[in-house]
């Protein structure tokens, strides 16, 4: 590769601007006189420098704010589509979701599924998007931090006076003592907790170097979060499921990879009421019932060895709780929340066996819904066969059926053999119907009671990226205020002859550096620098404003 | 260029853990399908790894599910039909009660076992969407199909040629 040899002899790498050495501009830079960029301190970039091989173009690709800001822009876009549908995880849906979305929302809902919005988060191009904003990031970094390290690291105190000349802040003045002046801008800027280093009657004060690394720190927090958020895709670092269980019922707590089994012992609602204090006598009356308290009262158990679904482990109990919202129940990393409920499913019911004549029962029975028996005898020759039930009754063509497995509207065929009638009578059952598909019965199942349970709604969830999240965060703010509060000033003096040069540079808030400088020198020889950046802003505007006359 | 690889091969991960996880969603085809021991209403139990050497067409069913209704007796036939075949039908219930199941089976005449999934787990680590759901499992274990149609007996027909060892 070919290097740039500076005036002073410094050898620099291609692609620097300002020599590392003296400071001299070499390259283009050096024909004009216009103040130096001094970004990344006039380093060579990687990016600037290499584009030979496949790696060269896919890091300059990379390097490139701007592509970095497209990436950016198109995954917020790609966000912002991703809300017009609800995304499948939150939709509820009853049907798989290829058909759901078409069916729903048509040829718009078809495209919408089929380039993976319904999922958006697990789309193979969103993550890679996301991805690249990260892989950005980090390129962007490296390719400006390392050699802009470097420099502020190697810096040399001695500066050419062109230089010096090309810096925003500059001055020069013929003064008596030099070197004396010299000692005492040492003396002056120490004070100001500026860090000063002379080198052969030249003279670097600098401060708040730090400050240079706040986007690359913001950086970095932005890739630990970035990483926290990809995490989440390894198995093992998060849940996010749901729990029915039926009050009595045990389950095994999904997501614990069959570790961990919970009992439902009752769930239960709780309201305000007048008693609890006198105040909510308005509200109640305004309002009817308020909530006070959902809550699940739980066992929680652990499964004594691996078992395959479907086989029931020995328990070990672990602990009673109760779960209530934002209570939730803990076991390793993992949280119970109180999310959902369902009141009042119909558990069993009770029937008596009765003459319809005399109305006189010859006892009843009760139906366990969940395990009804084909047989139950009342003694005395009275016995009642269940020949059927159908859980959620409904007629369809023309025929007793059941909608679901769930009891809501539970209907029953029995068969009543009594002494009177050995053969037995049929009689169909639902809740206010009794039908008589076999002609006039003597006998009837007349309705009792019946047994309600509920359900509770648990989510449970298990989140290990949250802390990386968090510190990703944090070391992003971090970033922030380093780059925002802080500012990276330098102030060069030199001698030369009895003339003292002073020039100045900070990476941001000239107007307080100037400020600064202003009150260190006050009352010196020192000179004060001009602000030529501002000069040179007011001969564009004048020069501007002649053109336009013009 | 380390750097470079390095990035590469987070984003592979990420890539690849995410496909993972949506295979487990929909019973991963071409994965192992997963094991489970379920009883019969007689208390018989059955081990779907104990069937390793025979295809297994599972099917998830419920008495309530108006497409079960009509694949059962074609299952029926060509239960009788592949049995010797080395095919078996193992018929998971989603948890009904053995009432209803009983109704059920004597009316179809069923000949093949009907195991009951009473706590759901196996309809969880199979993940499935509302019912009919058949995985076709070959001689080696693996799942071969998905499928969440109702099927004809044609359809059924194929589906046991395609796991027959």
């Amino acid at each position: 590769m070919k290097n740039v040899k500076c005036e002073c002899g410094h050898v620099n790498p291609l692609g620097t601007v300002i020599c590392e050495s003296c400071g001299r501009a070499v390259g283009e830079n050096s024909k004009t006189n216009d103040l130096l960029d001094m970004r990344y301190e006039g380093t060579a970039r990687r990016s600037q420098v290499r584009n030979q091989t496949i790696i060269d173009k896919i890091w300059n690709f990379f390097s490139s704010v701007k592509v970095g800001v497209v990436l950016i822009v198109l995954a917020l876009i790609a966000s912002a589509i991703g809300t017009i549908f609800p995304q499948e995880m939150n939709a509820n849906l009853d049907k798989p979701a290829n058909i759901y979305y078409e069916e729903k929302y048509g040829w718009f809902g078809k495209i919408y599924y089929l380039l993976g919005f319904h999922d958006l988060y697990s789309s193979w191009w969103y993550i890679l998007l996301v991805a690249s904003i990260g892989v950005s990031l980090v390129i962007c970094s490296l390719d400006r931090a390392v050699p802009l390290y470097k420099a502020l690291k190697k810096q040399r105190v001695p500066k050419h006076i062109s230089f010096m000349k090309r810096q925003r802040f500059f001055n020069q003045k013929t003064v008596g003592n030099t070197e004396k002046l010299v000692v005492l801008a040492e003396e002056l800027l120490k004070k100001s907790r500026y860090k000063v280093i002379l080198d052969h009657g030249s003279l670097l004060a600098e401060k708040g170097r730090f400050s240079r690394w706040g986007p690359y720190v913001n950086h970095i927090g932005l890739i630990i979060f970035l990483i926290g958020v990809m995490l989440r895709f390894v198995p093992g670092f998060y849940v996010n499921e749901q729990l029915w269980v039926k009050e009595g019922e045990t389950k095994v707590i999904p997501g614990t990879d069959m570790q961990y089994y919970l009992t439902n012992h009752k769930f239960l609602v709780e309201y305000y009421s007048e008693e609890d204090n006198e105040a909510y006598k308005n509200a109640l009356e305004q309002k009817g019932a308020i909530v006070k308290n959902f809550q699940s009262n739980v066992t929680l158990y652990k499964a004594s060895e691996k078992t395959l679904p479907g086989k029931n482990p020995e328990l070990i109990k672990i602990k009673d709780d109760e779960i209530r919202v934002n209570k939730p129940l803990t076991v390793d990393s993992f949280s119970l929340f109180q999310a959902s409920y369902k009141l009042n499913e119909i558990s069993s019911m009770t029937l008596a066996l009765t003459k319809k004549e005399t109305g006189e029962e010859f006892g009843e029975i009760t139906i366990d819904l969940t395990n009804p028996k084909d047989v139950y005898d009342l003694g005395n020759g009275y016995l009642v066969y269940l020949m059927s039930y159908f859980p959620d009754f409904v007629i369809k063509n023309g025929e007793p059926a059941t909608n679901s497995p769930f009891p809501n509207n539970p209907a029953f065929a029995f068969k009543m053999v009594t002494p009177d009638k050995p053969e037995g009578e049929i009689s169909f059952v639902a809740i206010q119907q009794n039908l008589e598909p076999m002609g006039e019965n003597q006998y009837k199942m007349a309705f009792k009671n019946a047994d309600f349970v509920n359900y509770t709604g648990l989510i449970v969830r298990k989140d290990l990226t949250l802390p990386i999240i968090a510190i990703g965060g944090a070391i992003f703010l971090i970033g922030v205020a380093q780059g925002s509060f802080w500012q990276h000033r330098r102030i060069w003096i030199k001698e030369d002859n009895g003339d003292l040069f002073i020039a100045g540079h900070t990476n941001k808030n000239w107007y307080g550096f100037m400020r600064e400088i202003e009150k260190i020198f006050a009352g010196t020889e020192i000179p004060i620098p001009k602000d030529q950046g501002l000069e040179k802003e007011k001969k564009d505007t004048t020069n501007q404003g002649v053109d336009s006359v013009g | 260029m380390i750097i470079l690889v390095l990035l590469a091969t987070a984003i592979s991960y990420t890539l690849y853990a995410n496909f993972l996880q949506k295979n487990e969603r929909v019973g991963a085809v071409g994965e192992l399908a997963p094991d489970f021991v379920l009883k019969d209403l007689n208390g018989n139990e059955y081990q779907l790894s104990d069937y390793r050497g025979k295809g297994v067409f599972l099917n998830f069913w419920g008495t309530y599910c108006e497409p079960c209704k009509d694949e059962m007796p074609y299952m029926n036939k060509l239960y009788a039909e592949y049995k010797d075949q080395g095919v078996e039908i193992l018929a998971i219930n989603v948890g009904e009660t053995d009432l209803a199941i009983n109704t059920f089976a004597s009316k179809y005449g069923i000949e093949f076992p009907i195991v009951v999934d009473v706590n759901g787990e196996v309809q969880h680590a199979y993940n499935i969407y509302p019912l009919p759901a058949t995985f076709l499992v070959d001689s080696e274990g693996k799942i071969v199909k998905y499928y969440d149609k109702p099927m004809t007996e044609e359809m059924i027909r194929e589906f046991m040629e395609q796991i027959k060892p």
